[in-house]
Parts: structure tokens; C-alpha cells; sequence
């Protein structure tokens, strides 16, 4: 019999398949990355093995903080390795990256000729002029950024290792149209449509392992947004522990959901049906409400990353939103409520980031339509992926009909390839699962 | 739907009549536009079946297609619509004008709802690239129509354009009605709520425009009731008076077919210009005019475009031209949404409700501070405002008054003062060159101001690569343009 591989390994075999097309590629290689499968970690070695084989490499990330999140591991793990952060006028190196002494920070990328490395943003990147193209560029989020980016850029580099991940959020546009639907070089869409459009040939992997997510969340997620690829946790389900260090005194709805989420990483507090302001007030009370009470009976963590439990510490927990609003209203009751430090946010500025807890107000709470913005799958697979222990979701009742009342009619268009899984499948899924964990509000 | 959207929604379904949301008109409105309402033959892309077409309100234009599926007739049509559409044009584009100067005004189409400019646009696009000579030519005027028609259709793409306006949009912007947005797309309907006859609610008013009868739809798809019993029976009448070549009966049966339509566009007509008087009535805001002049820019370059032989517009845009394009639409999105919520009180209350925008009252205010930790000293006041509302914006945020757009306020300060906010700015530009800033320049003790975090503030255009260095990403430099050179290769829709 032989052995089932174990999730490390599986990871390693992936790894190891990517870098060898990455040394045989002659355009590039995609790599499509699940929730917290370690993206980054390939990021640095691919950096790494190119730059020890004599390439010169650029890498575009789409924010700030995340370049600097990665100029900090990079320069970390290779301190013999100059590298270069190139930023635009105004941009001002954080602590973290300054006191790092093989990194050198200059906004014109010539200052920068002796760094085999060379780390900025791709709207930076897209402002540079320089003769002769790079011989090697890495693009991390890719599927966040936009395909006019990768325009502007593309000029700059000849092979790329693009990095992302298909289920997050779609860019977006402030402005609508449906001009370029259709269009291979749709530049509304994702840098990675439009590559793979014109170079199908280019080979796009799959990292199989999330070590974020635990096992409790791993295959709910998989299921309802990446049906096709799938992916398991890293982790089994005894390696992960949230444990209160309170008894609750009596049994309050908020007591319930927090222990149901501790014991099965998932809770829905659902308060009753209704109608209401995007702003729902006792919505938003109860965001703020299950993350002050988690805090007064103070909660500890174990898992494979430490031998000792560890405290969940307010920014350790996120709350996330659909609309800027919302996240506003939750901070000022936070702030009502003597909370401080607890990240709350919308599902757009949550791409990316890691927390232990998340309370999620879900984007269909209490609305009387079901719109294309609100049922989009990115946004509740962000927010329902951002978490290494639990995840506690509040809404209204009655999404389960909200969904069945308002089946997707989002017009076909010729050439658009169709989304699977739509919001409506992924949500009547994650609906279903959340079902079981159910805690009525009083 | 914001907040202040909802409320007024609300108010109007309970004292029924629309509510105005807006304390100015946001939307140029031209002394002589040309009203366009199309009708198109049901199950048929693009068949035009009439229009009624004018900028007198008392003498509309009314044309026909007998036989909408016939093509011959079809150009003929555009034909016939080419000589009203181009006349007005011309009386625009003919105004002399100093070189390097847009002309002094423009020609601007008003249809009834957004469907109407997406038949101005299937309209254009299958005109503009039709052959004047050879197989199937059409007269010089028509693939002229089209390229006008496809100009306005695309300009209306441009967040900030008026020089194709869906009536129904305007008015929607402007009013909130007590029923639901996909009701308010029902231009007699939304007129009813707006202005209800004496005696009549506005729900009563939008229940009697239901009535297919006395408001037939403003177009271009017609009544299904009015198709099968009225126009269906007199296509067919007109069809066999050509068959028996009866001229008497074919005239009488053409001139039933047209008075049936005109039945189905006179109300939309009368409606049409009821909603112009309405929107004049409200004054123009601050920045409209402004809108309006690069409106005349776009026109007066699509008019050399045209002289100079120009190419017509491209059936699909390359790679290069969609980004920088998109590019162009979200600067000039951003700037209109600025410019609204600096023109109009109730649009920057929107802001407000959001925490992007609080006013307050100047308590104090040190107007000749300067800040001397440079080489040299510079003006930088500082002032105290108080305020009830919400400030969103942290520490270091600069914001903008738009009493005062030259001038930027950075937060140094968000302190509670009981139920108040102080929140303390430090001043930069705006204030003339010397040490001691120009009287009136700095906002005095006293003053009811406001502060946002909306800017105007100018972006230059991002760089895009040429054409001819489209990337391997994009698929590489495309094909140069060779016009078509039969029907063929014109009809490909791919």
C-alpha cells in the first residue's frame, strides 16, 4: 500500500514542478494560489533560484505595504542578496524595510543598476523608461490587477512568473461600460485573462495546500469557490485549537456563537428578517458586540506555529464588510464600546491579509435585492477566507430566499467566458453549510 | 441608493409627488435641442420603423419605413433622417470660429430613455461603413449619419457629456420618485410623479401612464397589442397595394400606416418637451458650463476629423486605444463626481452622511502662523473648526473646501469636544505670495465652512505604450487598417 502524501509534500512537489517550467519557459508561468497557500514563499524562491542562476529580476506587486511586506521576507531570507525598492516621489520606506541593510530605496530604477532584484509597485513600474527590457519579472496579485496595468508595464520585461488568486476580487472600474466585453484585451479585466487570452500556451499551475485556512474551513471553501482546483489544509484539525480562557456566566446568543465558532470554526448569528439601511444598526451592533465580548473573556490559540498558547490580541481580528460605510459604522460603535485595535474593513482592503478571528457582516443582510455588486463570489470568498481558526458570520434571516427570489440574470456576452462558480451557486453553498451552525439572536 | 435617496423615496411615496434631490441642474440643457424619439420594428435588431425628429416643438419631422424589413427602404430612411440630423449639425458646425477655438455651441440630441441611444448607436454602426458606390450603394449622406451617430453614441460613454441625453437618466438624477428605479424608466410615468396633473397624486398619475392607450411606450420598442392589432394589419395593407401596383391604395394604405404611428409618438413628443420646460426651470450648476465648453471641444474635433478625411470610428478598439480610453473615462468620472458635490449642497450631503465631507464653524483661526522649520519661513495658518459630524479622515488627510478649491487643508488634529468635534487644519496655497495671506484668503472665526476629501486635483494622462508596440501580453502589434473593399467584409459583425 502506499503511503498518502502528506500536505507538505504535496506543496514541495508543486513548488518543484513550477520552478522547473520557470527555467524552461519561454514566455512564463501562471500560478493560481488558493486562500494563504504560500504565495509569497514561492515569490521568494523564485526570486531566489533566478537571481542565483544570474538573472536580473523586477517584481510588481500591486500595493505598497504589500511590496514592502515582500522586500521584508525577501531581504530576510537572503541577506546576501542586494535588493532594490523602487517608489514613486512621496513614498516614504517604513521602519521595517529601512533598518534591513541589504535593501536600497530610490524612485529612479537606474540608482538601483547593482540590485539583481529590484521590488515596486506595477503602477510604479508602468512610469518607468528604460532601454533594455528585464530578463525576468514576477507579478504577485495578478489577479487583482488590471489588464491596462499590464499594458503599461508589459514593455518592460521579457518572461513572467504571474501570481494570484482567482478567487479574490475582480478589479474593478469607477466607470461602466460595456464597450470591451468580449475583447481579448478587455481592459477592465484581470491581467491573467488577458495574458492566457494570447498566450494560451503559457502552462498555469495550482498550489494544492493552504496553510492558513484550518480544516475546518478548507474544504467548505474549496467546494464553493474553487470547485474545479480544490485544495486541503495543511493543518489537521487537532492542530488547531481556539480556546476561551473565561467560563461565559449564563449563556448569551454572543456566548454561543463565539463557543459554536471555537469548536467548529464556523458560526452564523442570525439576527431576525428584515429590510433595512445598508447600515443596519443591529447588525452592525452585533459585529462590534461578538468581537468586544470575544476580547473580555479573552480567548488563546494553539497551533503548529507555536508550542505555547498565544492570546488573541485585537489585531488578531478582523471585521469585514461590503461597503466603506458599514466598516465606518462598526468602527465608531468599536470605538463606543472601549474596542481598540480590532481591523475593520471592506472586503476589497482585506485581500491578502491574516487573522485568527473574523466576524463578517454578510453583504446580503437584510437587502431586498440580490445585485450583481452583492452577489459577487470574490467578495464573499475574501471575506469568508481571511481566518486561521474561526469565522463567525452575522446576517439576517432569509437569505437563503433573498437568493431563490433573484436567480442570476447577468446578461451573456460573446466571448466572455462564463464564471464558475456565479455568487448565486457560491452563496447558496456557503448558506447551506452555515445552516448547521446557526445561532438565532435573542 | 444613498441614504439621502432612500429618505426622499420615502417622502415621496407618502406625500406622492417626487421629491427634488438635487439644488441644481448637473446636466447641460441646449437653447435649441433636437428631440429624437426612434420606434423600431419588433424581433428586429436595428429596423427602424419611425421617428419622430425636430427642434421646434410645434413642427416635428415624422419619418417613415413602410416595409421595415426591406433594406432598400431602410437606407432611404437613414437617407431621409441623414437630411433633418446633418441640417442641424450644420447649422452648428458652420458658425465661423477663430482658429485653435471649439465652436461657440453644439448640437445636442434628446432621446427619451437609455434604449433610445442604444438604438442612436446600432443606428450609427450599421450606417457608417456603408458603401457609396458599386452593389447596394447608398447616398453620401448615410455612412455620414452613421459617423455622427456613432460620434454621439460614444461621447455619451464620457461621464461628463451631454451632447446625447436620455431624458429619463435626467430626470432620474434630479427627482426621487416613490416607485422603483426600473419603474422610473418609464418617462411618462416619472413625469407623472414629477408633475401630476391638479387633483392626482403621483402614484395615480404613474398608474394612468400605464395605460398603453394615452402613453404608448416612448420607444424604441413598441406596444406587443399595438403591433398585432394595429400596425401589423396595415404593413400587411401597405405590402399588397405594392403587389396589385395600385398607386391610390398604396398611398392611402402608407398614409394609414403613419398616422397609426403617429399615435404611438406624439404623446412622448408632447412629454418630451414638457420635461425640457421642467429642467429649465432649474438653475445650471456652477461647473456645468465648463463641461459643456469641452462637450463643444469633442463636436468641433469630430467636425476636422471629418473634413480632414478622416477614417470612420473602428468597428472594435485595439488594445492600446481601450486603455487609454478607459484611462480617460475614470479621470473624467472622478472629476464630475467632484465637481457635483462642489456644485450642489445636497450632493456634497451624501458625503457628509458618509463621513467624507463635515461642515462646521471656524472657532479659531491663527491666519499669520508660519512655519519656519525650512530654509525658508512659508504661510502655514492654522484654524479650529467645530463640528456635530462625523470626521472619517485622519491626521494628516488633506482636505479641500470648496468654497476655496486653490487651497489645501491638511488634518493636523481630530480632538472631541463633548458632542463636538474640533478639528484642527493647517493651511497651504491659496493665500497669495507674501507672508501675510490675502485678506479674505483664510477662513475667519466665525465662518460656516466645509471640508472634504474630494479633489480636483489634476492627474496627467498615464503613458501607454504605441500602437505599433502593443506587448506580447496584449497579442502584439495589431494589423494596420485597410478599408474594406466589398459589402462582404463590411457586413462582418465577428
Amino acid at each position: 500500500m502506499t503511503r498518502l502524501a502528506s500536505p507538505a509534500e504535496l506543496a514541495r512537489a508543486a513548488a518543484d514542478a513550477i520552478m522547473a517550467d520557470l527555467s524552461r519557459a519561454n514566455r512564463g508561468v501562471v500560478v493560481d494560489s488558493p486562500p494563504g497557500a504560500g504565495k509569497s514563499t514561492l515569490v521568494v524562491r523564485a526570486a531566489a533560484e533566478l537571481a542565483a542562476a544570474g538573472e536580473r529580476i523586477m517584481v510588481a506587486g500591486q500595493t505598497n505595504e504589500q511590496v514592502d511586506d515582500l522586500v521584508g521576507r525577501l531581504a530576510a531570507q537572503l541577506p546576501q542578496l542586494p535588493v532594490g525598492r523602487l517608489g514613486a516621489r512621496g513614498y516614504a520606506v517604513p521602519e521595517r524595510v529601512a533598518q534591513l541593510s541589504n535593501v536600497q530605496a530610490a524612485t529612479n530604477a537606474t540608482d538601483l543598476a547593482a540590485c539583481p532584484v529590484v521590488l515596486g509597485t506595477a503602477a510604479k513600474w508602468a512610469t518607468v523608461t528604460e532601454e533594455t527590457p528585464w530578463p525576468w519579472a514576477i507579478v504577485d496579485e495578478a489577479y487583482q490587477m488590471r489588464s491596462d496595468l499590464l499594458l503599461r508595464m508589459a514593455g518592460q520585461f521579457e518572461k513572467a512568473l504571474f501570481v494570484g488568486d482567482p478567487g479574490q476580487l475582480d478589479p474593478f472600474s469607477t466607470v461602466e461600460t460595456e464597450r470591451w466585453l468580449g475583447l481579448s484585451w478587455d481592459p477592465m479585466s484581470s491581467a491573467v485573462a488577458v495574458l492566457l487570452n494570447h498566450n494560451p500556451q503559457i502552462p498555469v499551475h495550482t498550489l494544492p495546500v493552504s496553510w492558513r485556512l484550518p480544516a475546518t474551513a478548507a474544504p467548505v471553501v474549496s467546494q464553493s469557490f474553487y470547485p474545479f482546483t480544490g485544495f486541503t489544509s495543511a493543518t489537521a484539525r487537532s492542530e488547531r485549537q481556539l480556546t476561551w480562557n473565561t467560563h461565559a456566566f449564563g449563556t448569551s446568543a454572543f456566548d454561543l456563537a463565539l463557543e459554536t465558532a471555537a469548536e467548529a470554526g464556523w458560526a452564523l448569528y442570525e439576527l431576525p428578517h428584515r429590510h433595512t439601511l445598508r447600515t443596519d444598526a443591529e447588525a452592525i451592533r452585533a459585529c462590534a458586540g461578538l468581537a468586544a465580548r470575544l476580547l473580555e473573556r479573552g480567548a488563546s490559540t494553539s497551533s503548529e506555529r507555536s508550542a505555547e498558547p498565544l492570546p488573541v490580541t485585537p489585531s488578531r481580528i478582523a471585521i469585514g464588510t461590503a461597503h466603506r460605510d458599514q466598516a465606518l459604522a462598526v468602527k465608531r460603535v468599536l470605538a463606543e464600546l472601549g474596542v481598540h485595535g480590532v481591523v475593520a474593513d471592506t472586503a476589497n482592503r482585506l485581500q491578502g491579509r491574516e487573522f485568527d478571528v473574523t466576524i463578517i457582516l454578510h453583504p446580503l443582510s437584510g437587502r431586498r435585492d440580490a445585485t450583481a455588486f452583492h452577489l459577487e463570489v470574490g467578495r464573499l470568498c475574501v471575506l469568508t477566507s481571511r481566518h486561521r481558526h474561526a469565522c463567525i458570520v452575522v446576517a439576517r434571516a432569509g437569505i437563503p430566499e433573498l437568493l431563490d427570489a433573484h436567480p442570476s440574470v447577468d446578461p451573456v456576452h460573446l466571448g466572455v467566458p462564463a464564471k464558475f462558480p456565479d455568487g448565486w451557486e457560491a452563496n447558496q453553498s456557503i448558506m447551506s453549510h452555515l445552516a448547521n451552525w446557526r445561532v438565532p439572536a435573542p | 441608493m444613498s441614504l439621502l435617496t432612500a429618505l426622499a423615496r420615502v417622502l415621496a411615496a407618502e406625500t406622492g409627488r417626487a421629491q427634488p434631490i438635487r439644488t441644481v441642474r448637473h446636466v447641460h440643457l441646449s437653447g435649441r435641442p433636437l428631440v429624437f424619439i426612434p420606434l423600431q420594428l419588433a424581433g428586429e435588431a436595428c429596423a427602424p420603423l419611425a421617428v419622430l425628429v425636430g427642434d421646434d416643438p410645434g413642427r416635428p419631422a415624422m419619418l417613415t419605413v413602410h416595409e421595415p424589413r426591406d433594406r432598400t427602404q431602410r437606407f432611404d430612411f437613414a437617407a431621409a433622417l441623414a437630411e433633418v440630423i446633418l441640417g442641424y449639425i450644420n447649422s452648428y458646425s458652420t458658425v465661423s470660429t477663430a482658429p485653435d477655438q471649439p465652436y461657440p455651441d453644439a448640437p445636442q440630441l434628446l432621446v427619451p430613455n437609455p434604449q433610445g441611444a442604444a438604438f442612436t448607436r446600432l443606428l450609427g454602426r450599421s450606417t457608417r461603413f456603408r458603401r457609396t458606390d458599386g452593389e447596394f450603394a447608398v447616398k453620401e449622406s448615410v455612412p455620414l449619419l452613421g459617423r455622427w451617430l456613432s460620434f454621439y453614441a460614444e461621447r455619451m460613454e464620457v461621464p461628463a457629456a451631454a451632447l446625447l441625453v436620455p431624458m429619463t437618466t435626467v430626470l432620474a438624477d434630479h427627482w426621487a420618485t416613490g416607485q422603483s428605479a426600473a419603474e422610473d424608466a418609464n418617462l411618462a410615468a416619472l413625469l407623472g410623479w414629477i408633475v401630476p396633473p391638479p387633483g392626482m397624486t403621483g402614484a395615480a398619475a404613474a398608474r394612468a401612464a400605464e395605460d398603453p392607450v394615452r402613453f404608448p411606450p416612448a420607444g424604441p420598442a413598441t406596444d406587443p397589442s399595438f403591433d398585432n392589432e394595429v400596425l401589423e394589419p396595415r404593413i400587411r395593407a401597405v405590402r399588397a397595394a405594392r403587389v396589385t401596383g395600385d398607386g391610390g391604395a398604396l398611398h392611402r394604405a402608407q398614409t394609414a400606416m403613419e398616422a397609426a404611428l403617429r399615435t404611438q409618438l406624439e404623446p412622448t413628443w408632447e412629454l418630451m418637451w414638457r420635461a425640457i420646460g421642467l429642467l429649465r426651470t432649474i438653475d445650471e450648476g456652477a461647473h456645468v458650463a465648463e463641461r459643456w465648453q469641452s462637450d463643444c471641444w469633442a463636436f468641433t474635433s469630430h467636425v476636422a476629423h471629418l473634413r480632414d478625411g478622416g477614417f470612420p470610428q473602428p468597428r472594435r478598439d485595439g488594445a492600446v486605444a481601450a486603455a487609454a480610453r478607459l484611462a480617460r473615462l475614470e479621470r473624467d468620472q472622478q472629476r464630475l463626481n467632484v465637481q457635483r458635490a462642489y456644485d450642489d449642497p445636497l450632493v456634497m450631503a451624501e458625503y457628509r452622511l458618509t463621513g467624507e465631507a463635515f461642515a462646521g464653524t471656524v472657532t479659531e483661526a491663527q491666519s499669520d502662523r508660519l512655519d519656519t522649520t525650512g530654509k525658508r519661513a512659508k504661510l502655514r495658518p492654522w484654524i479650529v473648526v467645530e463640528t456635530a459630524e462625523q470626521v472619517s479622515a485622519a491626521p494628516g488627510t488633506v482636505l479641500t473646501c470648496p468654497a476655496r478649491p486653490g487651497q489645501a487643508a491638511e488634518i493636523i488634529e481630530v480632538a472631541p469636544a463633548g458632542d463636538l468635534t474640533h478639528v484642527t487644519l493647517q493651511l497651504s496655497g491659496g493665500m497669495g505670495r507674501a507672508l501675510v495671506p490675502l485678506p479674505g484668503s483664510v477662513p475667519a472665526a466665525g465662518e460656516t465652512i466645509s471640508y472634504t476629501t474630494l479633489r480636483d486635483d489634476f492627474q496627467s494622462a498615464p503613458r501607454f505604450p504605441d500602437r505599433e508596440q502593443t506587448p506580447w501580453t496584449h497579442g502584439g502589434p495589431p494589423p494596420e487598417y485597410v478599408p474594406p473593399v466589398s459589402e462582404d467584409e463590411a457586413e462582418d459583425i465577428a
